[in-house]
């Protein structure tokens, strides 16, 4: 089993996956003249000017907050209203349980293309338009399916006598579940937060779609400034790097249960 | 586990189902409202039938982009699988350096869609990008933005990057399950090196391995913002995938109908493929 060349095969994969980062990290630092004039593999002239611009500029800067504040409540929301239909699920056969799994399925694998515009015209209509919730509530549709399947693979690992015990000694369904039960699975609740904060994060289809100004996510800006002011490459650069921060800082607390929650909880 | 029939438990689902219908009938209701109407705005429609189906089903528009979908998932399986289980095979099971490959490699996967289509762009831009730079200063004649072999790969290559890790942190999983006590069995056996693999990894990863598969083939079949941000669809049509093509046609045409009629033609094929995962899944659930 031992064999010394092991290490070698991990290490090239993970020099792949470093590059094309390493490329936008080093873009990030240089000044446009350098980037345009010619490659370099180090930046010559070291400039944090573009991150500069992008810590200054509101309409950058509020992309990031803008960001953050519908993937928080999408990430909470989903959670809470999947922590019930989870427990449902994974202990009680009720009619149509397995085709209502399915339809929740069906939605996670809906392709974002085909809602972009009925979406537009139904958040128009109710005059969501343009703000946090609208996002927040669009990328439900994947994101509680996803959060219902994960939570149900981790309380399926729960023995049931847990419950039975708790309802014996007198404890109503409610005080149970929140005094006892969602402690104990508190591991599978923070992959799911996991699963919906990245997932969220990384959609742009229906959060550009959603909004216009006031609630417009950091990648919608990004599209903005490298189709219309030209070759701002190194602004563009940096922005794409500020966006890899929030995913590495989550992944490291997760990364632990991160493959058990991409088998959605099934491993 | 034993469930319990218990029809009071709907009551814990309608949360659930609110929001979700909430966003999927309403939005289904109005793509099914225009794939068998015209219309001309302020709301009036006109009955058209099965006219739009014809015409997306006969166009050979919609084929092509079918075709260069079902080669792109295709291509992108066949190599994203055997690396992911190869690297995952060869990843440190104990030590601190476990925790330093499953950071890495998961962090591919927490990058916006659109930056990782920018990101290969800069990275792959002839002149000025690493990629592109070295390649060409090699002797190898490479512009993504002009030769269709070259977005082709790069498109590829560039999903490989993104979701391989995917699959080796699947495989990873399915690999920790197995006891050492396994191994040390086929080592007094004196199994060899494939038959470790075929006998006692493979067995233990297929479950998780179905997962992988057919996460990647539906993430793959609606796949949009990347392609779209590195080539644009392009050069010409050659990298436009159906969800690039059906956007074009929505929202750049306007074509409302076609467009719709389109859309539900391509979610029944997910529905389809989604409905042999459930049913794959779960049978491997009761086993």
């Amino acid at each position: 089993m031992t064999n010394p060349n092991k290490w070698l095969v991990p290490t090239l994969y993970i020099l792949f996956l470093m590059l094309p980062i390493y490329g936008l990290l080093s873009m990030s630092f240089k000044t446009t003249n350098e980037i345009l004039g010619g490659f370099s593999f180090f930046p010559q002239e070291f400039t944090l000017a573009n991150y500069k611009v992008i810590f200054t500029d509101p309409t950058w800067y509020n992309g990031y907050i803008n960001s953050i504040i519908y993937v928080v409540i999408n990430t909470l929301l989903s959670v809470t209203v999947a922590l019930p239909a989870a427990y449902a699920f994974s202990r009680y056969r009720f009619l149509g349980d397995k085709h209502l799994f399915f339809w929740l399925l069906t939605n996670r694998m809906a392709p974002p293309a085909v809602f972009a515009l009925p979406f537009f015209q139904l958040y128009s209509a109710i005059g969501l338009f343009d703000t946090h919730i609208a996002v927040a509530i669009a990328h439900c549709l994947f994101n509680i399916p996803l959060a219902v399947w994960i939570l149900e693979g981790f309380m399926s690992g729960v023995p049931k006598e847990l419950d039975e015990t708790a309802y014996l000694d007198g404890y109503s369904f409610w005080r149970f579940f929140i005094r006892i039960f969602i402690p104990t699975i508190a591991a599978g609740i923070g992959v799911t937060m996991f699963f919906c904060f990245m997932y969220s994060w990384v959609e742009l289809l229906l959060a550009k779609t959603l909004t216009s100004v006031d609630a417009k996510p950091i990648a919608a800006t990004m599209t903005r400034t490298a189709s219309s002011s030209g070759y701002e490459l190194g602004l563009l650069a940096a922005a794409g790097s500020l966006t890899i921060v929030p995913g590495a800082i989550v992944i490291y607390f997760v990364r632990n249960y991160i493959a058990k929650g991409f088998a959605l909880g099934r491993v | 586990m034993n469930k319990t029939q218990n029809n009071k438990a709907w009551w814990l689902v309608v949360p659930v189902l609110i929001l979700v219908a909430f966003n999927a009938f309403i939005p289904l209701m109005t793509v099914v409202n225009y794939a068998f109407q015209e219309t001309f705005g302020d709301n009036i429609f006109f009955w058209e039938g099965t006219t739009w189906f014809e015409q997306v089903l006969r166009s050979p528009r919609f084929h092509a982009s079918l075709i260069r979908q079902l080669i792109f998932t295709g291509m992108i399986i066949a190599i994203e699988v055997p690396l992911g289980i190869g690297v995952a095979l060869t990843m440190p099971r104990k030590g601190p350096w476990v925790s330093v490959c499953l950071v890495l490699m998961a962090l591919p996967l927490l990058i916006p869609w659109n930056v990782v289509g920018a990101m290969w762009n800069i990275f792959a831009l002839p002149d000025i990008g690493l990629l592109g730079h070295t390649l060409n200063s090699l002797g190898i004649d490479y512009n993504f933005t002009r030769q269709p072999v070259a977005a082709w790969t790069t498109t590829v290559i560039m999903d490989v990057w993104h979701w391989t890790s995917l699959i080796v942190l699947l495989c990873y999983a399915g690999l920790s399950s197995i006891p050492d006590d396994y191994y040390q069995a086929a080592h007094i056996d004196g199994a060899s090196r494939w038959a470790i693999f075929r006998y006692i990894q493979l067995p233990k990863m297929k479950r998780v391995l179905t997962i992988a598969i057919l996460l990647r083939f539906m993430d793959s079949f609606m796949i949009y913002t990347e392609p779209f941000v590195l080539t644009g669809g392009g050069p010409g049509n050659t990298t436009t995938f159906l969800s690039i093509d059906l956007v074009k046609i929505a929202l750049g045409q306007f074509d409302l109908g076609p467009a719709a009629a389109m859309s539900l033609v391509y979610f029944l094929m997910v529905l389809l493929i989604c409905w042999a995962f459930y049913t794959i899944m779960m049978r491997n659930e009761e086993q």
